[in-house]
């Protein structure tokens, strides 16, 4: 536990500190809820590969970090950023754009439009401050932060990110874009944020979700921890999407925890293409009858990028269904993980759970790991796994050459068309032309390949797959 | 000068030889079939001369509208002209028929210094070339060749050809496999296509294609080597005889060293 822990002292100051800074503005029950949380994050620490559902993720290398909150210094880069400077990820036709500068929320970056009555769109601080008995009923009720640290140590350092609340039988047409921009802060000093949102969608509502993960100025380490819990009631109709991009010296740590109520349907979009060290955790737990859970996602990773995705799937009642899709495409020394757990509850009755993780590895050195995990507590329930590992075929790429389209194109076709099946499960829209042009720059950067006069400097990043 | 010309071609796969010295000269307008039994290297003529890598040529030279094939890559042969409708087509989830053939369309234009084609001039195009091989409409958006039927995935072939328009198209055994209607629809698309600017040329194990595309020239591959030569003639002779008596007189006439 010694390289797990080294670095507690500097957490334990950062949490002081916070609490000091953020007294007078926090409630008794969110004090309480962070003290709980920060507690349990210093007795368990940061977990090793002995850990089953951390086995193919070494965290080391994050672990020695001294991140510190990027609060204390980063108002000032806030301030000096303007729209001009965030061109590159505006998403047409959003219904809402909601900007987070190192965490926190900057109005002036952001549009929240004309909204429906009733339908909230803000950021989860000021909700704090102008709702707290609504937001302290939802908040943290249904993230576990007994069993996974990172969830702990968002919740100790909770302050703020995306609150949206859509009231009963409203659909909301257009998404909401949710954009989360890590900076170099004025210090370039490694530097850590703690997003949280709370998405509640009352019955019958609809509304889809965009979580956008980039990075602004100079590389220095990140830590973005993010938590998202969505509530979703019955017959509501929630599309999520989490996109991580961030830069090559990012660590990007994720929980969407997902509660659905009766026949609601909710689809969590991940793309994960940025990041040095990402894991992404998509926990829905079907809670009602007759619920629908999409679990679709694409992770592409060059370089040393390590990506692990851990889907917690809970069944908790009869008539489920639930659909994970995962597409990996790793080229260099890239490492891929998918973990693929299912868990159906005793009474959870003619579940129907499904997973599918296929993988593209482009070069020798590239490395998947897939896990499924099934437990399975009832007797009448249909659930199925499979996953393939391959490769680019040869074959195929010659009867695109032999038909005059050049070698870099025909493989960018190839790549396009594997990471098209999970595009294809996005309900066409802003939300999916968003995506999809996400996707296609990041294939023309793979399948181009790029001189690489930076071999000797990529060896020195492989820090977090060597130390044990 | 030729459109087409090998001389003394040898080439090998996986350490084999298969081709022991092919000469061959192919005009413009004329249609070449090159027939020969199981293992005589027609297949790997046609590979050899889509340019694909494995088929390593150790001896030898092509001469493609005077340019040296040889030190092509199989994408640069296609935009010179050099098309091959294959006799295994590869199926490719996910990447939509009218789009694969727009794309391969727009690298041989770019090529060319010719314009883009958008998909308002392409489609009336495609759809026009599709009728010729009464290809139903709804296979414009299905994966290329995911789920066709073997006469299904030929056609895709020859209307391939027909809208990247080569000024050589080899077909490699386009016939095997094929019902009597799908033959004769494939080989009404094949005629079409013949003309004074375009050369072809028609591998085959079986001498029923050339009841429907008559060749200009015959040629008789028995273990790597043009044995025979003739007209159209020549087929008929051999469906009679079978390859059985040829490769005999092959092997008397053949010199000593072979």
């Amino acid at each position: 536990m010694a390289v797990q822990t080294a670095q507690l002292e500097s957490y334990l100051e950062s949490f002081t500190d916070f609490v000091r800074a953020t007294a007078p503005e926090t409630p008794a029950w969110l004090r309480d809820l962070r003290d709980t949380a920060f507690a349990r994050f210093c007795e368990v620490g940061f977990p090793t590969t002995r850990n089953e559902d951390w086995r193919f993720t070494n965290i080391s290398a994050l672990a020695r970090i001294p991140f510190r909150p990027a609060r204390e210094t980063d108002r000032v880069v806030a301030a000096s950023l303007a729209s001009s400077h965030l061109a590159a990820w505006h998403m047409e036709n959003a219904l809402s754009r909601l900007v987070f500068i190192d965490g926190l929320f900057v109005p002036a970056l952001s549009t929240i439009g004309a909204l429906p009555q009733g339908v909230v769109i803000d950021s989860l601080r000021n909700q704090i401050a102008q709702r707290p008995a609504f937001v302290a009923e939802h908040l943290g009720r249904y993230l576990d932060t007994v069993r996974d640290p990172f969830c702990a140590l968002n919740t100790a350092f909770l302050e703020d990110g995306a609150f949206v609340h859509v009231p009963r039988g409203i659909a909301l047409e257009r998404p909401i874009h949710l954009l989360f921009v890590s900076t170099a802060g004025p210090a370039h000093t490694p530097t850590m944020t703690h997003p949280r949102n709370l998405i509640i969608a009352e019955e019958e509502a609809q509304a889809a979700i965009f979580e956008d993960y980039v990075s602004f100025g100079a590389e220095i380490h990140a830590f973005s921890n993010a938590v998202t819990e969505l509530v979703a009631r019955g017959n509501s109709n929630i599309e999520h999407f989490l996109i991580e991009r961030e830069h090559l010296q990012s660590f990007n740590f994720s929980t969407l925890r997902i509660e659905q109520a009766r026949s609601a349907n909710v689809a969590s979009h991940s793309l994960l293409a940025g990041g040095a060290l990402v894991r992404n955790n998509v926990h829905p737990v079907l809670a009602g009858e007759g619920g629908e859970c999409l679990i679709n996602g694409l992770f592409i990773g060059s370089g040393r990028q390590h990506l692990d995705n851990y889907m917690l799937v809970e069944h908790a009642s009869p008539h489920c269904a639930s659909r994970q899709f995962y597409n990996g495409i790793l080229d260099q020394h890239a490492h891929g993980v998918f973990h693929g757990r299912i868990i159906v509850h005793k009474n959870a009755q003619k579940t129907d759970a499904k997973q599918t993780n296929r993988n593209l590895l482009l070069a020798d050195d590239a490395q998947i790991d897939t896990k499924p995990q099934l437990e399975i507590y009832a007797d009448d329930v249909k659930c199925t796994h499979g996953a393939t590992i391959g490769q680019i075929e040869d074959n195929a790429l010659f009867y695109l050459r032999a038909r005059g389209i050049g070698e870099i194109e025909a493989r960018r076709l190839l790549l396009e068309a594997f990471a098209g099946e999970c595009l294809g499960r996005i309900k066409s829209g802003p939300a999916r032309d968003y995506a999809q042009a996400v996707v296609e720059a990041r294939l023309f950067a793979l399948a181009t390949p790029a001189p690489s006069p930076a071999g000797a400097a990529e060896t020195k990043e492989r820090n977090w797959e060597e130390v044990g | 000068m030729s459109l087409l010309e090998i001389r003394n071609l040898h080439a090998r796969v996986g350490g084999h030889e298969i081709l022991k010295g092919i000469d061959l000269q192919v005009n413009a307008g004329e249609v070449h079939s090159i027939m020969g039994p199981n293992g005589s290297g027609k297949s790997t003529l046609a590979q050899v001369l889509s340019r694909r890598e494995a088929f390593e040529v150790t001896e030898g030279a092509i001469l493609f509208h005077g340019k040296d094939l040889l030190a092509m890559k199989p994408e640069e042969a296609a935009c010179e002209g050099i098309f091959m409708a294959f006799q295994y087509p590869v199926e490719i989830p996910g990447v939509g028929n009218a789009y694969f053939v727009r794309t391969a369309l727009n690298a041989i234009r770019k090529y060319r210094g010719l314009d883009q084609l958008d998909a308002m001039d392409f489609l009336p195009l495609y759809r026009e070339k599709m009728r010729l091989l009464d290809m139903d409409e709804q296979f414009m958006n299905r994966s290329v060749n995911e789920g066709f039927s073997g006469g299904e995935k030929k056609r895709n072939e020859i209307l391939q050809m027909a809208m990247l328009e080569p000024s050589l198209a080899i077909l490699d055994e386009t016939d095997s496999g094929l019902d009597i209607d799908a033959l004769r629809i494939v080989a009404q698309g094949v005629n079409a296509m013949r003309s004074p600017d375009r050369a072809m040329i028609v591998v085959t194990h079986y001498q029923r294609l050339l009841d429907y595309i008559t060749p200009d020239f015959v040629h008789v591959l028995v273990d790597g080597r043009i044995v025979r030569s003739g007209g159209a003639d020549l087929a008929l002779e051999l469906e009679e005889k079978g390859y059985v008596s040829i490769e005999s007189e092959a092997r008397q006439t053949a010199p000593a060293s072979a």
